[in-house]
């Protein structure tokens, strides 16, 4: 089996987000960048797991710069085969997307994975654009995948309830929590991930179809009333009347 | 502006819907494609926020993807549509990026607002999940936008609208649904309007009754916090939070949880935050409205007694 996994460097779920040049750049002082929790502990362990059972590969993708190669060898300490980067600053989804479905085209994957989103724009856009530009089914959302040689039964979330689907090779999907364990990578892995292949192609040209003009923090609370426990009925009159929440 | 939205219907019409079809109301005229065995008459309702062409699609009643996305997508080559808007609900999420990667559309999933148009179109999002706000500028001439439930107020505007049905055959996906759990007849977290949530303060699942007391006083939706869902204590589609479902309700009580930087990321859009821990320190009070510091074991029966008192002096 030929799995293809997409990853991307994400800041630390800890970090404090703040912007420059006039709110229209991302902070990265001080920012820890670790591979997307979604890509990592599910998408990449899933794939790694089967592989392990049955035999094949286990690709990473990213579209970015030299910046990102640090969490792309991270990946790779975890046990992926070989990674592919494509040179380019990642401008928007449909780009992303593009440029992963150009490599993957002619490469024959039976799987190819997504993180549900990523924590940084939360967009859950490039599986269901991959699959759309490689004319693959899109399993979204999916907790659970089991493989036999021809299909795979996934177990996912749909608007109201969880619904178990079978798909034919290949396809995309999306993963999100529970479809597999994080692994911390060991002392082996992480030597053995300075010589895996990690093969850096150009990006090939696309419309820019959206950018972001510029960011903002959300608006800060302007303080806390505190109420003691004896005085509910005073908090119910507040949500009543002051806030109108009830 | 040719308008098109998409909406799921399951026996009656979500709020969700109504939200998605005030939206396009703002951009021109709205077109409802649907799919599905809606009644006529639920179908009609949504003429009374302004969807004057209905469409219905009667071969499938599953959410299939790949058949939905084919549907949007002919429909909208017919009416040769600039908008199409859809809820940022699971559907959503799997359809939208399909529907915009093949129309070569801009695609913005989770608007929490009208756009706003000027040389430019702009639309804001939730980005760095919920920590800051992204204002998006789409290009292209074909947008597609989903929009995150509960950012929009639905608008009354009455139309007569004329339903008709999808009859060309687009066959079936090639994902087999082998199986369908429903998950009940509760607001699911995302759309819910109010929210009452406990964390590891609560000391074990046998102790959650109190929660949902409080929650049925109310009649809101029950969430919990990370570590809660990872023990097992509570079902994982109820962790609210960076890594699982953020939401953004009109009023959300939190008990026993501190308040982490990623459970804050998830329900920070909340209007009103109501805390409730016995540590004055907790960091959740920051970013609260109102505050209990004291023992939820005590606070929350009080609060539903209070809450019922309530209800029954509106009566």
């Amino acid at each position: 089996m030929k799995i293809l996994v997409c990853i991307s460097k994400v800041p630390d779920t800890t970090s404090r987000i703040n912007f420059v040049d006039n709110n229209t750049k991302f902070d990265e002082n001080g920012v820890q960048y670790i591979v997307n929790p979604y890509d990592e502990w599910y998408a990449l362990v899933r794939a790694l797991e089967l592989v392990e059972a049955s035999g094949g590969t286990v690709t990473t993708i990213t579209v970015g710069t030299s910046k990102d190669d640090p969490t792309i060898r991270k990946a790779l300490a975890i046990g992926a085969n070989d990674a592919v980067r494509i040179d380019a600053d990642p401008t928007d989804s449909f780009f992303v997307a593009k440029q992963i479905s150009e490599y993957a085209k002619n490469e024959n994957f039976d799987i190819v994975m997504t993180g549900k989103e990523t924590i940084n724009y939360n967009g859950a856009q490039i599986g269901g654009m991959l699959a759309e530009l490689l004319d693959m089914p899109f399993v979204s959302l999916a907790n659970k995948l089991d493989v036999n040689s021809t299909q795979a039964t996934l177990q996912r979330d749909v608007q109201g309830g969880i619904e178990v689907v079978e798909v034919d090779f290949p396809f995309v999907l999306s993963a999100s929590k529970g479809m597999a364990e994080q692994r911390i990578p060991n002392m082996r892995g992480i030597m053995a991930a300075r010589t895996k292949p990690l093969n850096v192609i150009p990006p090939t040209d696309h419309n820019k179809l959206t950018s972001v003009v510029k960011f903002e923090l959300p608006p800060s609370k302007t303080g806390c009333k505190y109420l003691d426990s004896e005085s509910m009925d005073e908090l119910v009159e507040l949500l009543h009347n002051e806030t109108k929440v009830i | 502006m040719s308008v098109l939205v998409f909406v799921e219907i399951k026996n009656k019409l979500r709020k969700a819907a109504k939200e998605a079809i005030t939206y396009g109301k703002n951009l021109g005229e709205v077109n409802v494609v649907t799919y599905g065995n809606a009644s006529n008459e639920v179908l009609s309702e949504m003429g009374n926020y302004g969807a004057k062409n209905i469409l219905v699609y009667r071969k499938i009643n599953e959410p299939n993807d790949q058949v939905i996305s084919k549907l949007i997508f002919k429909v909208a080559e017919k009416l040769n549509s600039e908008f199409i808007l859809l809820s940022q609900d699971q559907t959503g999420k799997s359809i939208g990026p399909r529907v915009a990667a093949k129309l070569e559309a801009g695609h913005v999933s989770g608007a929490i607002s009208l756009p706003e148009v000027s040389d430019d179109f702009i639309v804001k999002t939730n980005v760095y999940s919920g920590k800051a706000i992204a204002y998006v500028c789409i290009h292209s001439d074909k947008k597609v936008i989903s929009i995150l439930p509960n950012s929009i107020q639905p608008v009354e505007y009455k139309v007569d609208p004329i339903i008709s049905e999808f009859k060309e055959d687009l066959g079936n996906g090639r994902i087999k649904i082998v199986d369908l759990k429903q998950l009940g007849d509760g607001i699911p977290l995302p759309e819910a309007e109010l929210v009452v949530s406990a964390g590891r303060g609560l000391k074990g699942p046998e102790n959650w009754g109190i929660v949902e007391d409080l929650a049925k006083s109310l009649g809101a939706t029950t969430a919990c916090s990370r570590p809660v869902a990872d023990i097992g204590w509570r079902p994982h589609h109820e962790h609210v939070g960076q890594t699982g479902v953020a939401i953004r309700p009109n009023l959300y009580i939190a008990a026993g949880i501190s308040g982490a930087i990623q459970h804050l990321a998830g329900v920070n859009g909340s209007k009103v935050i109501v805390v409730i821990n016995t540590d004055p320190e907790a960091p959740f009070f920051k970013a609260a409205d109102y505050g209990v510091v004291g023992d939820a074991f005590e606070v929350l029966p009080k609060l539903t007694v209070a809450i019922n008192n309530f209800k029954a002096s509106q009566r």
